[in-house]
């Protein structure tokens, strides 16, 4: 089912592509490794597996992708354009536009509720408050539904979810307002199986409607069955 | 939008971390409290104090310090450590540059309260605060001997009216065992409430005074020497000494030769004191004191304040999971700042507020407490600059302490990744 993209006619070639990295590198302060990640080419609306072991720089990549850190060299182009020059003010903002994260484990703010969190980044960001139809709670109580999340826990303190069901309301969170790019760290690893492919599937079929690409980072290689691409990253020494 | 944002979770933190935050909260309510009141005390007192005595020019005694002299007379604390002969008083009203005197034979108590010996001078010539007179609330000021007058205290406090029957004890202090049993006095007159030590006393005439001190020549009642207050009125009842006396002066540039020839008097020795100085010299004592405690007090505020951060500096370590999702979800690391200090500042506003209501509420409950047992008054007034200086300077301090999580949290989430959460 996610295997086959059908991927609409955009008149620019940049603006069909999701994510463009050449020569990416990073080196984290009071560290020796230089890490140097492969160039990655992602079109819109495809997903990407990232696999590698601990200490391949999994995370690093992802943080570089998300704009929280400023590779040591080489560009990241997300959507058509160049990320790398902009200040950290237009890189926070373009993350609220344009992009959903979701963590391995504690993913949601302890303080809101399971809806306070998911229309989060409606609140943060405009353009995504406008794309939520017809509203963001509106869109947020459908994608909670969707996610199976019971209705009882709608407006609970998150407290009282299940891992699983925290994840998944992360997930409702990532995908509100489609934006073009979901960003997952290892959001399965805190999960058994049968949770660990029903989110994948629920989670990539639901970026499949709000036409946003999944990239994906685990190191568990039988995950990679669910997506268009795949990346391996080497352990560095 | 953004400011919204921020202060709604703000307060969803803040409501999530009540029973912590509260605990601090407390802690800084009740030391901008004490700031607030002794401050406000410092004031209220010094007007009270400065408030006891006006229009009298000169006090005057036998010679001792001017504090003494103020303290006895006005305040109705400590003794006289002699007296003055009537003569001597008497050359005192008739000399021309006087104006008035009013004659203070002190001594006596009833139920711990003073015994004020006078005349009709102390209603017609006494004055406290802004030159207010002294009113009777009820009745009229006494006119025979055995008449007495009632501070509003004592009336209120013993539920006295008029035409009540009292014996005044010989001596101060609260309870006497030698009562004037044979010469009861009847209330004719209660005052209207000054805030003074006016109302902490009971007046009669000089002539009771003397009345029922006949036959206690020796300190006590002498059996068979007593009188009934009928034989009393037979009897000269001219005092042979008074306690001390209030002058007014007739053109007050006269006041400081007036004072000089009287300290310098070779009839007896005697002291003069402008009540002004003296009240003064006074304030200048108790000052030492209260600025001493505004500076603990002060002290005591900044050691809640660096409680506040230590708190806050304990939560940061477990909110860098919840500002991990917050940058991530594409709030800018000012957002992030914003929403340190402006829980600050609502922890320090919230305090503020607590402090006014719990520093009015113990003053409304504390104030005839004070009135009753020191003869202070205590108003409830709005707050006057330097209190609303206090109180605006706690939360700009407060946002001045949340700066420091603020910051560190800036530079935290400049430096970190996205992954800061998943415990790498």
């Amino acid at each position: 089912m996610t295997k086959q993209t059908p991927t609409p006619t955009i008149s620019s070639e940049s603006n069909q592509r999701a994510v463009t990295t050449s020569g990416l590198g990073y080196q984290w302060p009071h560290s020796n490794v230089a890490l140097q990640f492969p160039d990655i080419t992602l079109k819109r609306g495809e997903h990407l597996f990232i696999k590698g072991p601990s200490g391949s720089g999994k995370s690093t990549l992802l943080s570089l992708l998300a704009g929280m850190l400023r590779p040591t060299s080489g560009t990241v182009s997300l959507l058509g354009e160049d990320i790398t020059p902009f200040t950290n003010g237009q890189r926070d903002r373009f993350r609220a536009d344009h992009m959903g994260v979701i963590f391995q484990q504690f993913n949601l703010v302890p303080y809101l509720t399971a809806l306070g969190n998911v229309t989060l980044p409606c609140r943060l960001s405009t353009k995504r408050h406008q794309l939520a139809k017809p509203e963001p709670s509106q869109e947020a109580e459908e994608l909670l539904a969707e996610l199976a999340i019971p209705h009882s826990h709608w407006h609970q303190p998150v407290t009282r979810l299940s891992v699983g069901q925290q994840q998944r309301v992360a997930a409702a969170r990532a995908l509100i307002g489609h934006p073009e790019l979901i960003l997952a760290d290892e959001p399965t690893s805190a999960l058994d199986t049968d949770n660990r492919d029903r989110f994948i599937e629920l989670l990539l079929t639901l970026a499949q409607r709000a036409g946003s690409s999944v990239i994906f980072v685990s190191h568990d290689q039988s995950l990679a069955t669910h997506f268009d691409h795949e990346l391996f990253l080497e352990a560095h020494p | 939008m953004k400011a919204r944002l921020a202060l709604s979770l703000a307060w969803a933190s803040l409501w999530h971390r009540r029973r912590v935050l509260a605990l601090v909260t407390l802690t800084l309510t009740l030391s901008v409290t004490l700031l607030l009141g002794v401050q406000y005390l410092r004031t209220e007192v010094r007007q009270s104090f400065t408030n006891t005595i006006s229009g009298t020019d000169l006090i005057v005694g036998a010679r001792s310090g001017q504090l003494n002299l103020l303290l006895y007379t006005v305040f109705h604390i400590g003794d006289a450590t002699n007296n003055i002969r009537w003569s001597t008083y008497q050359g005192l009203t008739g000399d021309s540059r006087i104006d008035w005197t009013v004659p203070l034979s002190l001594g006596d108590s009833y139920r711990g309260h003073r015994v004020v010996g006078t005349d009709s001078g102390f209603i017609d010539h006494f004055r406290y605060g802004r030159d207010q007179a002294l009113k009777l609330s009820n009745g009229q000021w006494f006119d025979d001997v055995f008449d007495v007058v009632l501070g509003a205290d004592v009336a209120r406090k013993n539920d006295h009216a008029l035409g009540d029957k009292l014996i005044l004890s010989h001596g101060g202090g609260r309870t006497s065992f030698s009562n004037h049993k044979d010469t009861p006095f009847t209330v004719t007159g209660i005052l209207a409430p000054t805030g003074t030590p006016v109302d902490q006393a009971v007046y009669i005439s000089l002539e009771g005074m003397e009345a029922m001190h006949i036959g206690w020549e020796s300190g006590v009642a002498i059996p068979g020497r007593t009188v009934s207050p009928a034989q009393a009125r037979e009897r000269n009842l001219t005092p042979d000494a008074i306690t001390a006396a209030l002058v007014g002066i007739e053109r007050k540039v006269m006041t400081f030769q007036v004072q000089r020839q009287i300290n310098e008097s070779r009839v007896e020795p005697l002291s003069a004191v402008l009540p002004g100085v003296a009240l003064s010299e006074l304030w200048r004592i108790m000052g030492q004191f209260e600025r001493a405690l505004l500076g603990i007090t002060g002290f005591v505020v900044v050691i809640s304040l660096i409680g506040l951060v230590a708190v806050l500096l304990t939560l940061q370590a477990q909110r860098s999971r919840e500002i991990a999702i917050l940058r991530a979800t594409g709030a800018s690391p000012g957002l992030v700042a914003a929403l340190h200090v402006i829980e600050c500042l609502f922890l320090a506003a919230i305090a503020c507020l607590l402090a006014l209501l719990l520093g009015s509420g113990g003053l409304t409950l504390l104030a005839p407490w004070l009135l009753e047992q020191y003869g202070i008054q205590i108003n409830l007034r709005p707050l006057a600059a330097p209190e609303w200086i206090i109180l605006g300077s706690v939360p700009v301090t407060a946002a001045v302490v949340g700066l420091i999580p603020a910051l560190q949290s800036w530079r935290q989430s400049r430096r970190q990744g996205l992954s800061h959460n998943s415990g790498e």
